[in-house]
């Protein structure tokens, strides 16, 4: 895909068009606008905030850092621990489900087992399953096992991706070609070491892609750590801000001082993720394609 | 197993097919290695799941006389229930409305993006792209605080023309407000995959194209759209699926719109609080089950009849 790309560039001088150009400019403004608001109002101290003056700009006072002091130092610190929560569902749950997703679309692309093509469709199925409605019969089932409110109620069920096999299957199918296969097995590597060694590093931007896909769908996970935990203190980031947010709502005045820590909270917890996204892009935009493309 | 294959590999060509039988066993061996893995998980959090939500639903709890077997009663008690009918009405119209929005301007964006090549263009993808990767929670919260009253721009903007400001969270526009919630959150990822596939087309076309005479507008609408027909298609399914089982964003802003958006919204937030807040299971297992098949055959049912377009799956 990036080869295109390249080719395009160079073949030809850069395309401009001044008005679709003014056009994308206003895109990117609506795009940014809750950015913005959230990065001068973070900086903003209770009678700043709510001061009414304009909250599109910054006040006088710019006091991240004690914002940011405030925000860490809550409650104990539980804002750090439901960073680190995210981290690990994000960590556990993104590596587990990649490394399952790889093996099994290649498995489904290069073997010829029994039930195979019954199996794959069952997965192709499973695409239209919403995850939402699994949410409340896996939780009666972990609660049955004794296994709610704990870190591995949130973990294995986000290892299931089945777009991710659908993913690596196709990826697999075409990138990998039988025939090296065959080499590397006529040279006497086993299926295991082939795999390792040559499949995998052809897949790579198909295995990122879904290592991408699956860590930010853990991460941004709210229906099932809300369902499965009670303890605040295992909360991802997000029902933990969301439990912010209904404590602030629910008594206006005596929760001002929760609402900067909510503004700058959400602040704080973008940062990794956008982080990643724009480290990794060469990476994952050839995979991303895959799906769209057969 | 590796022992196995290095025996293979030194076998001369001709006693290969003496040992086919051998083959294809160690090749089912081997295929299952590589996706049992994966069929445990999936059996156990998809199939097992779905099965147990489908038993309970077949149950009702009473006060009194305890757990009973009503078969298609719960059913029956969503199919007349006014929550749960309006909870899907608001997603399927919510669906009719932000899907076709979300991907004509992902379209626009992508076909955009692929004809301007400048570095404003390429910094304008990322930024399109960006709140994907911000959690929908977050996203909710963010736009939250734009739409309120207290701490948003709104009042101001609208006070400037001496308007008073629209209430995304009010009833008469919340709506709009979801919606527009929605579009930030995914246009931009929606636009990413039909770039990807616009950038896999072979520019080659475009030349031919122009020699024939076709000018931008049709190479776009005649060329470039047709091509990434399975990318739209895989897409419009994502948001299906997505837009139906609508919970994080309305049950975020529930907190600021107190009033206007109440806990049977829609029917995900319904089945939340049948099963957490009443503690009755049997019911909110049935209404999960009724949603994941009304998604499922709304889904098929659009593949069905797409089928000549799709060829991804």
């Amino acid at each position: 895909m990036t080869d295109h790309t390249s080719v395009r560039a160079g073949s030809r001088r850069p395309q401009r068009y001044l008005p679709l150009q003014i056009l994308l400019g206003f895109l990117v403004i609506y795009f940014l606008v809750p950015f913005w608001w959230v990065i001068v109002n973070s900086s903003k101290d209770a009678p700043g905030l709510f001061g009414g003056g304009n909250t599109l700009w910054f006040t006088d006072q710019i006091d991240y850092l004690g914002n940011l002091k405030q925000l860490f130092t809550y409650d104990g610190g539980i804002y750090l621990r439901w960073i680190l929560n995210s981290t690990l569902y994000a960590i556990a749950g993104g590596i587990g489900a990649t490394v399952l997703s790889v093996m099994a679309g290649y498995g489904f692309a290069k073997y010829r087992f029994a039930a195979r093509r019954f199996s794959f469709a069952v997965v192709l199925g499973a695409l239209m399953v919403p995850a939402t409605a699994l949410v409340i019969p896996t939780f009666i089932m972990f609660s049955r096992l004794g296994m709610t409110n704990t870190v591995w109620a949130v973990i294995l069920p986000s290892l299931l991706n089945p777009f991710g096999v659908y993913l690596m299957h196709v990826y697999a199918r075409d990138a990998v070609p039988d025939e090296l296969l065959d080499a590397a097995r006529v040279d006497g590597a086993g299926e295991v070491r082939t795999f390792i060694q040559i499949a995998l590093p052809l897949m790579r931007p198909a295995v990122v892609t879904v290592l991408l896909l699956s860590a930010v769908a853990s991460w941004n996970n709210y229906f099932l750590p809300l369902a499965m935990l009670s303890d605040n203190r295992l909360f991802p980031v997000t029902v933990g801000l969301g439990l912010w947010q209904g404590i602030a709502s629910a008594n206006n005045s005596g929760g001002t001082s929760l609402w900067s820590l909510i503004i700058l909270g959400s602040l704080v917890s973008v940062i990794p993720l956008v982080i990643a996204f724009f480290s990794l892009q060469r990476h994952w935009r050839g995979g991303l394609s895959v799906g769209g493309l057969r | 197993m590796t022992l196995l294959t290095e025996k293979r590999a030194r076998r001369p060509e001709n006693e290969t097919r003496k040992i086919r039988g051998k083959v294809h066993l160690r090749e089912h061996l081997m295929g299952w290695l590589f996706v049992g893995p994966f069929a445990v998980v999936f059996l156990a959090f998809l199939i097992a799941p779905l099965a147990y939500a489908l038993y309970l639903s077949l149950f009702q709890k009473k006060l009194i006389g305890g757990t009973s077997f009503v078969l298609f009663d719960n059913y029956v008690k969503a199919f007349t229930d006014p929550s749960f009918l309006s909870g899907a009405w608001f997603v399927i119209r919510f669906s009719l409305v932000s899907i076709p929005l979300q991907i004509v301007l992902a379209l626009v964006m992508a076909l955009i993006l692929d004809s301007v090549t400048t570095l404003f263009a390429r910094f304008s993808r990322l930024m399109i792209f960006l709140p994907y990767a911000i959690p929908t929670v977050i996203g909710a919260v963010m736009w939250g605080f734009l739409y309120s009253k207290g701490f948003g721009p709104l009042t101001d903007i609208f006070g400037l023309f001496g308007a008073t400001a629209p209430d995304f969270l009010g009833s008469n526009l919340i709506f709009y407000g979801l919606l527009n919630v929605v579009t930030w959150q995914w246009a931009g990822y929606y636009m990413i995959i039909l770039y990807a596939a616009l950038q896999g087309v072979d520019p080659t076309l475009y030349e031919a194209a122009r020699m024939d005479g076709a000018g931008r507008w049709q190479i776009a609408t005649r060329i470039k759209i047709p091509l990434i027909a399975p990318a739209l298609i895989l897409i419009l399914v994502f948001s299906l699926i997505g837009t139906l089982q609508f919970f994080n964003e309305p049950q975020i802003l529930r907190y600021l719109a107190a009033g206007t958006i109440g806990s049977d919204f829609t029917p995900n937030m319904y089945a939340y609080q049948q099963a957490f807040s009443l503690a009755n299971f049997n019911y909110g297992s049935a209404i999960s089950f009724a949603l994941g098949g009304i998604v499922f055959i709304c889904v098929y049912a659009f593949l069905f009849f797409t089928r000549k377009r799709r060829s991804f799956l």
